[in-house]
């Protein structure tokens, strides 16, 4: 699965960062149908947890309302110069993960 | 005799009809042609200018995945004949700039017009020794967006000459061809009444530059045949498939019609 995570390559100690990050995932909702009229299966991405200098600081739970390639924003505080660790599973069981640095000055 | 009468009177108004379109036609094309974002809403302008909003990116990035994966009988990745990739965010490669300018093009070997998908998989088959990939599905639709995202701000380079200009034409005839059981040609909508409002949209002159687009409507990106089938399913006819003469015949004449505007892949619209 395919992401893209945005936020600053630079940061200050103590500064607060915004991150976003998008995830192509149709986020099926359950309630359509296919061309033949047969349900198609709700399959989202049910858990995003973001984990940085070894500690989890995010972590979302999704369900049907969530748009298709959900992005999603949130903040952290910058403290030592190491790696985002994006994870997601969906319904399906599929997982996926993604990476993003930032590295912090005094 | 007499039932002579009534048909030629008939084709005598079907003749009237088409020279008064004809004339609206002329009358409608002032100006450059406007790009569909001048169209579209603040946000949705807004969404496609930031690179990192832009939902459309995700299929690029996928193409820039999958530009790099080997491939096929042969193993060979694109990058592997093309050119290795600049690490850069997004990923650009000089020497793609600019290919997709010259799309729907003569291919020299089978001597028939192809778009950057049927490039994309041609070269699959003859490079590559991979099977084609279905047109609409994500991995062309991705490789499709990533090598036309190279030539972002690049206009269209088509040109019609006598290898081109019988599909041309025959996309010229589609453009203006009443259809559907709305009765209703290309021309009706996008050249004789774009600007206007129909229900809550603006209707916008019908260019080709930005495919694959992102659609709101679709929650992904879709190629230009795609949305050509919608506006059919639009007007109630029968569609044409995905990739077919008839679609490309359109696609000549549409990059033929927005000559001079600058490729917006990934564009975003409603």
């Amino acid at each position: 699965m395919v992401a893209r995570a945005d936020l600053p390559a630079e940061a200050k100690r103590g500064a607060v960062v915004p991150v976003r990050i998008a995830i192509l995932h149709a986020m099926e909702t359950g309630y359509r149908f296919d061309v033949n009229g047969r349900s198609i299966p709700k399959n989202v991405i049910n858990t995003l947890t973001c984990r940085y200098l070894g500690e989890s600081i995010f972590r979302a739970e999704m369900g049907s309302g969530m748009s298709a390639n959900p992005s999603v924003h949130f903040y952290f505080v910058a403290e030592r110069t190491g790696d985002l660790e994006f994870e997601w599973i969906d319904d399906a069981g599929e997982r996926g993960s993604h990476r993003a640095k930032i590295r912090v000055v005094t | 005799m007499t039932s002579d009468v009534p048909a030629y009177s008939m084709s005598m108004l079907v003749i009237c009809l088409c020279l008064s379109l004809n004339a609206n036609s002329e009358q409608a094309q002032t100006g450059p042609p406007k790009s569909g974002s001048v169209y579209a809403s603040a946000e949705i302008r807004a969404l496609q200018a930031d690179d990192t909003a832009n939902p459309g990116m995700l299929w690029v990035a996928n193409g820039e995945m999958l530009w790099n994966e080997a491939a096929g009988s042969q193993a060979k990745s694109c990058a592997h004949c093309h050119d290795a990739l600049v690490t850069t965010t997004p990923a650009t490669i000089p020497a793609m700039r600019g290919v997709a300018t010259r799309y729907p093009m003569v291919d020299a070997a089978t001597k028939s017009v192809i778009n950057l998908e049927g490039r994309i998989n041609l070269c699959r088959a003859k490079h590559q020794g991979a099977a084609p990939l279905a047109y609409e599905s994500a991995e062309l639709l991705g490789l499709t967006a990533f090598v036309a995202f190279q030539s972002r701000g690049m206009p269209r380079q088509v040109t019609i000459n006598e290898t081109n200009r019988a599909v041309f034409e025959r996309g010229a005839t589609l453009y203006q061809q009443r259809m559907g059981q709305m009765n209703l040609a290309c021309v009706h909508c996008h050249l004789q009444n774009a600007g206007k409002t129909l229900l809550a949209e603006k209707i916008s002159e019908g260019h080709s530059n930005g495919y694959p687009i992102y659609r709101l409507e679709w929650q992904g990106l879709g190629s230009l045949h795609r949305r050509l089938r919608s506006c059919q399913l639009g007007v109630r006819a029968e569609p044409f498939a995905p990739g077919s003469d008839q679609y490309l015949a359109l696609e000549l004449y549409l990059t033929w019609r927005a000559a001079g505007l600058p490729i917006e892949t990934p564009a975003v619209r409603r």
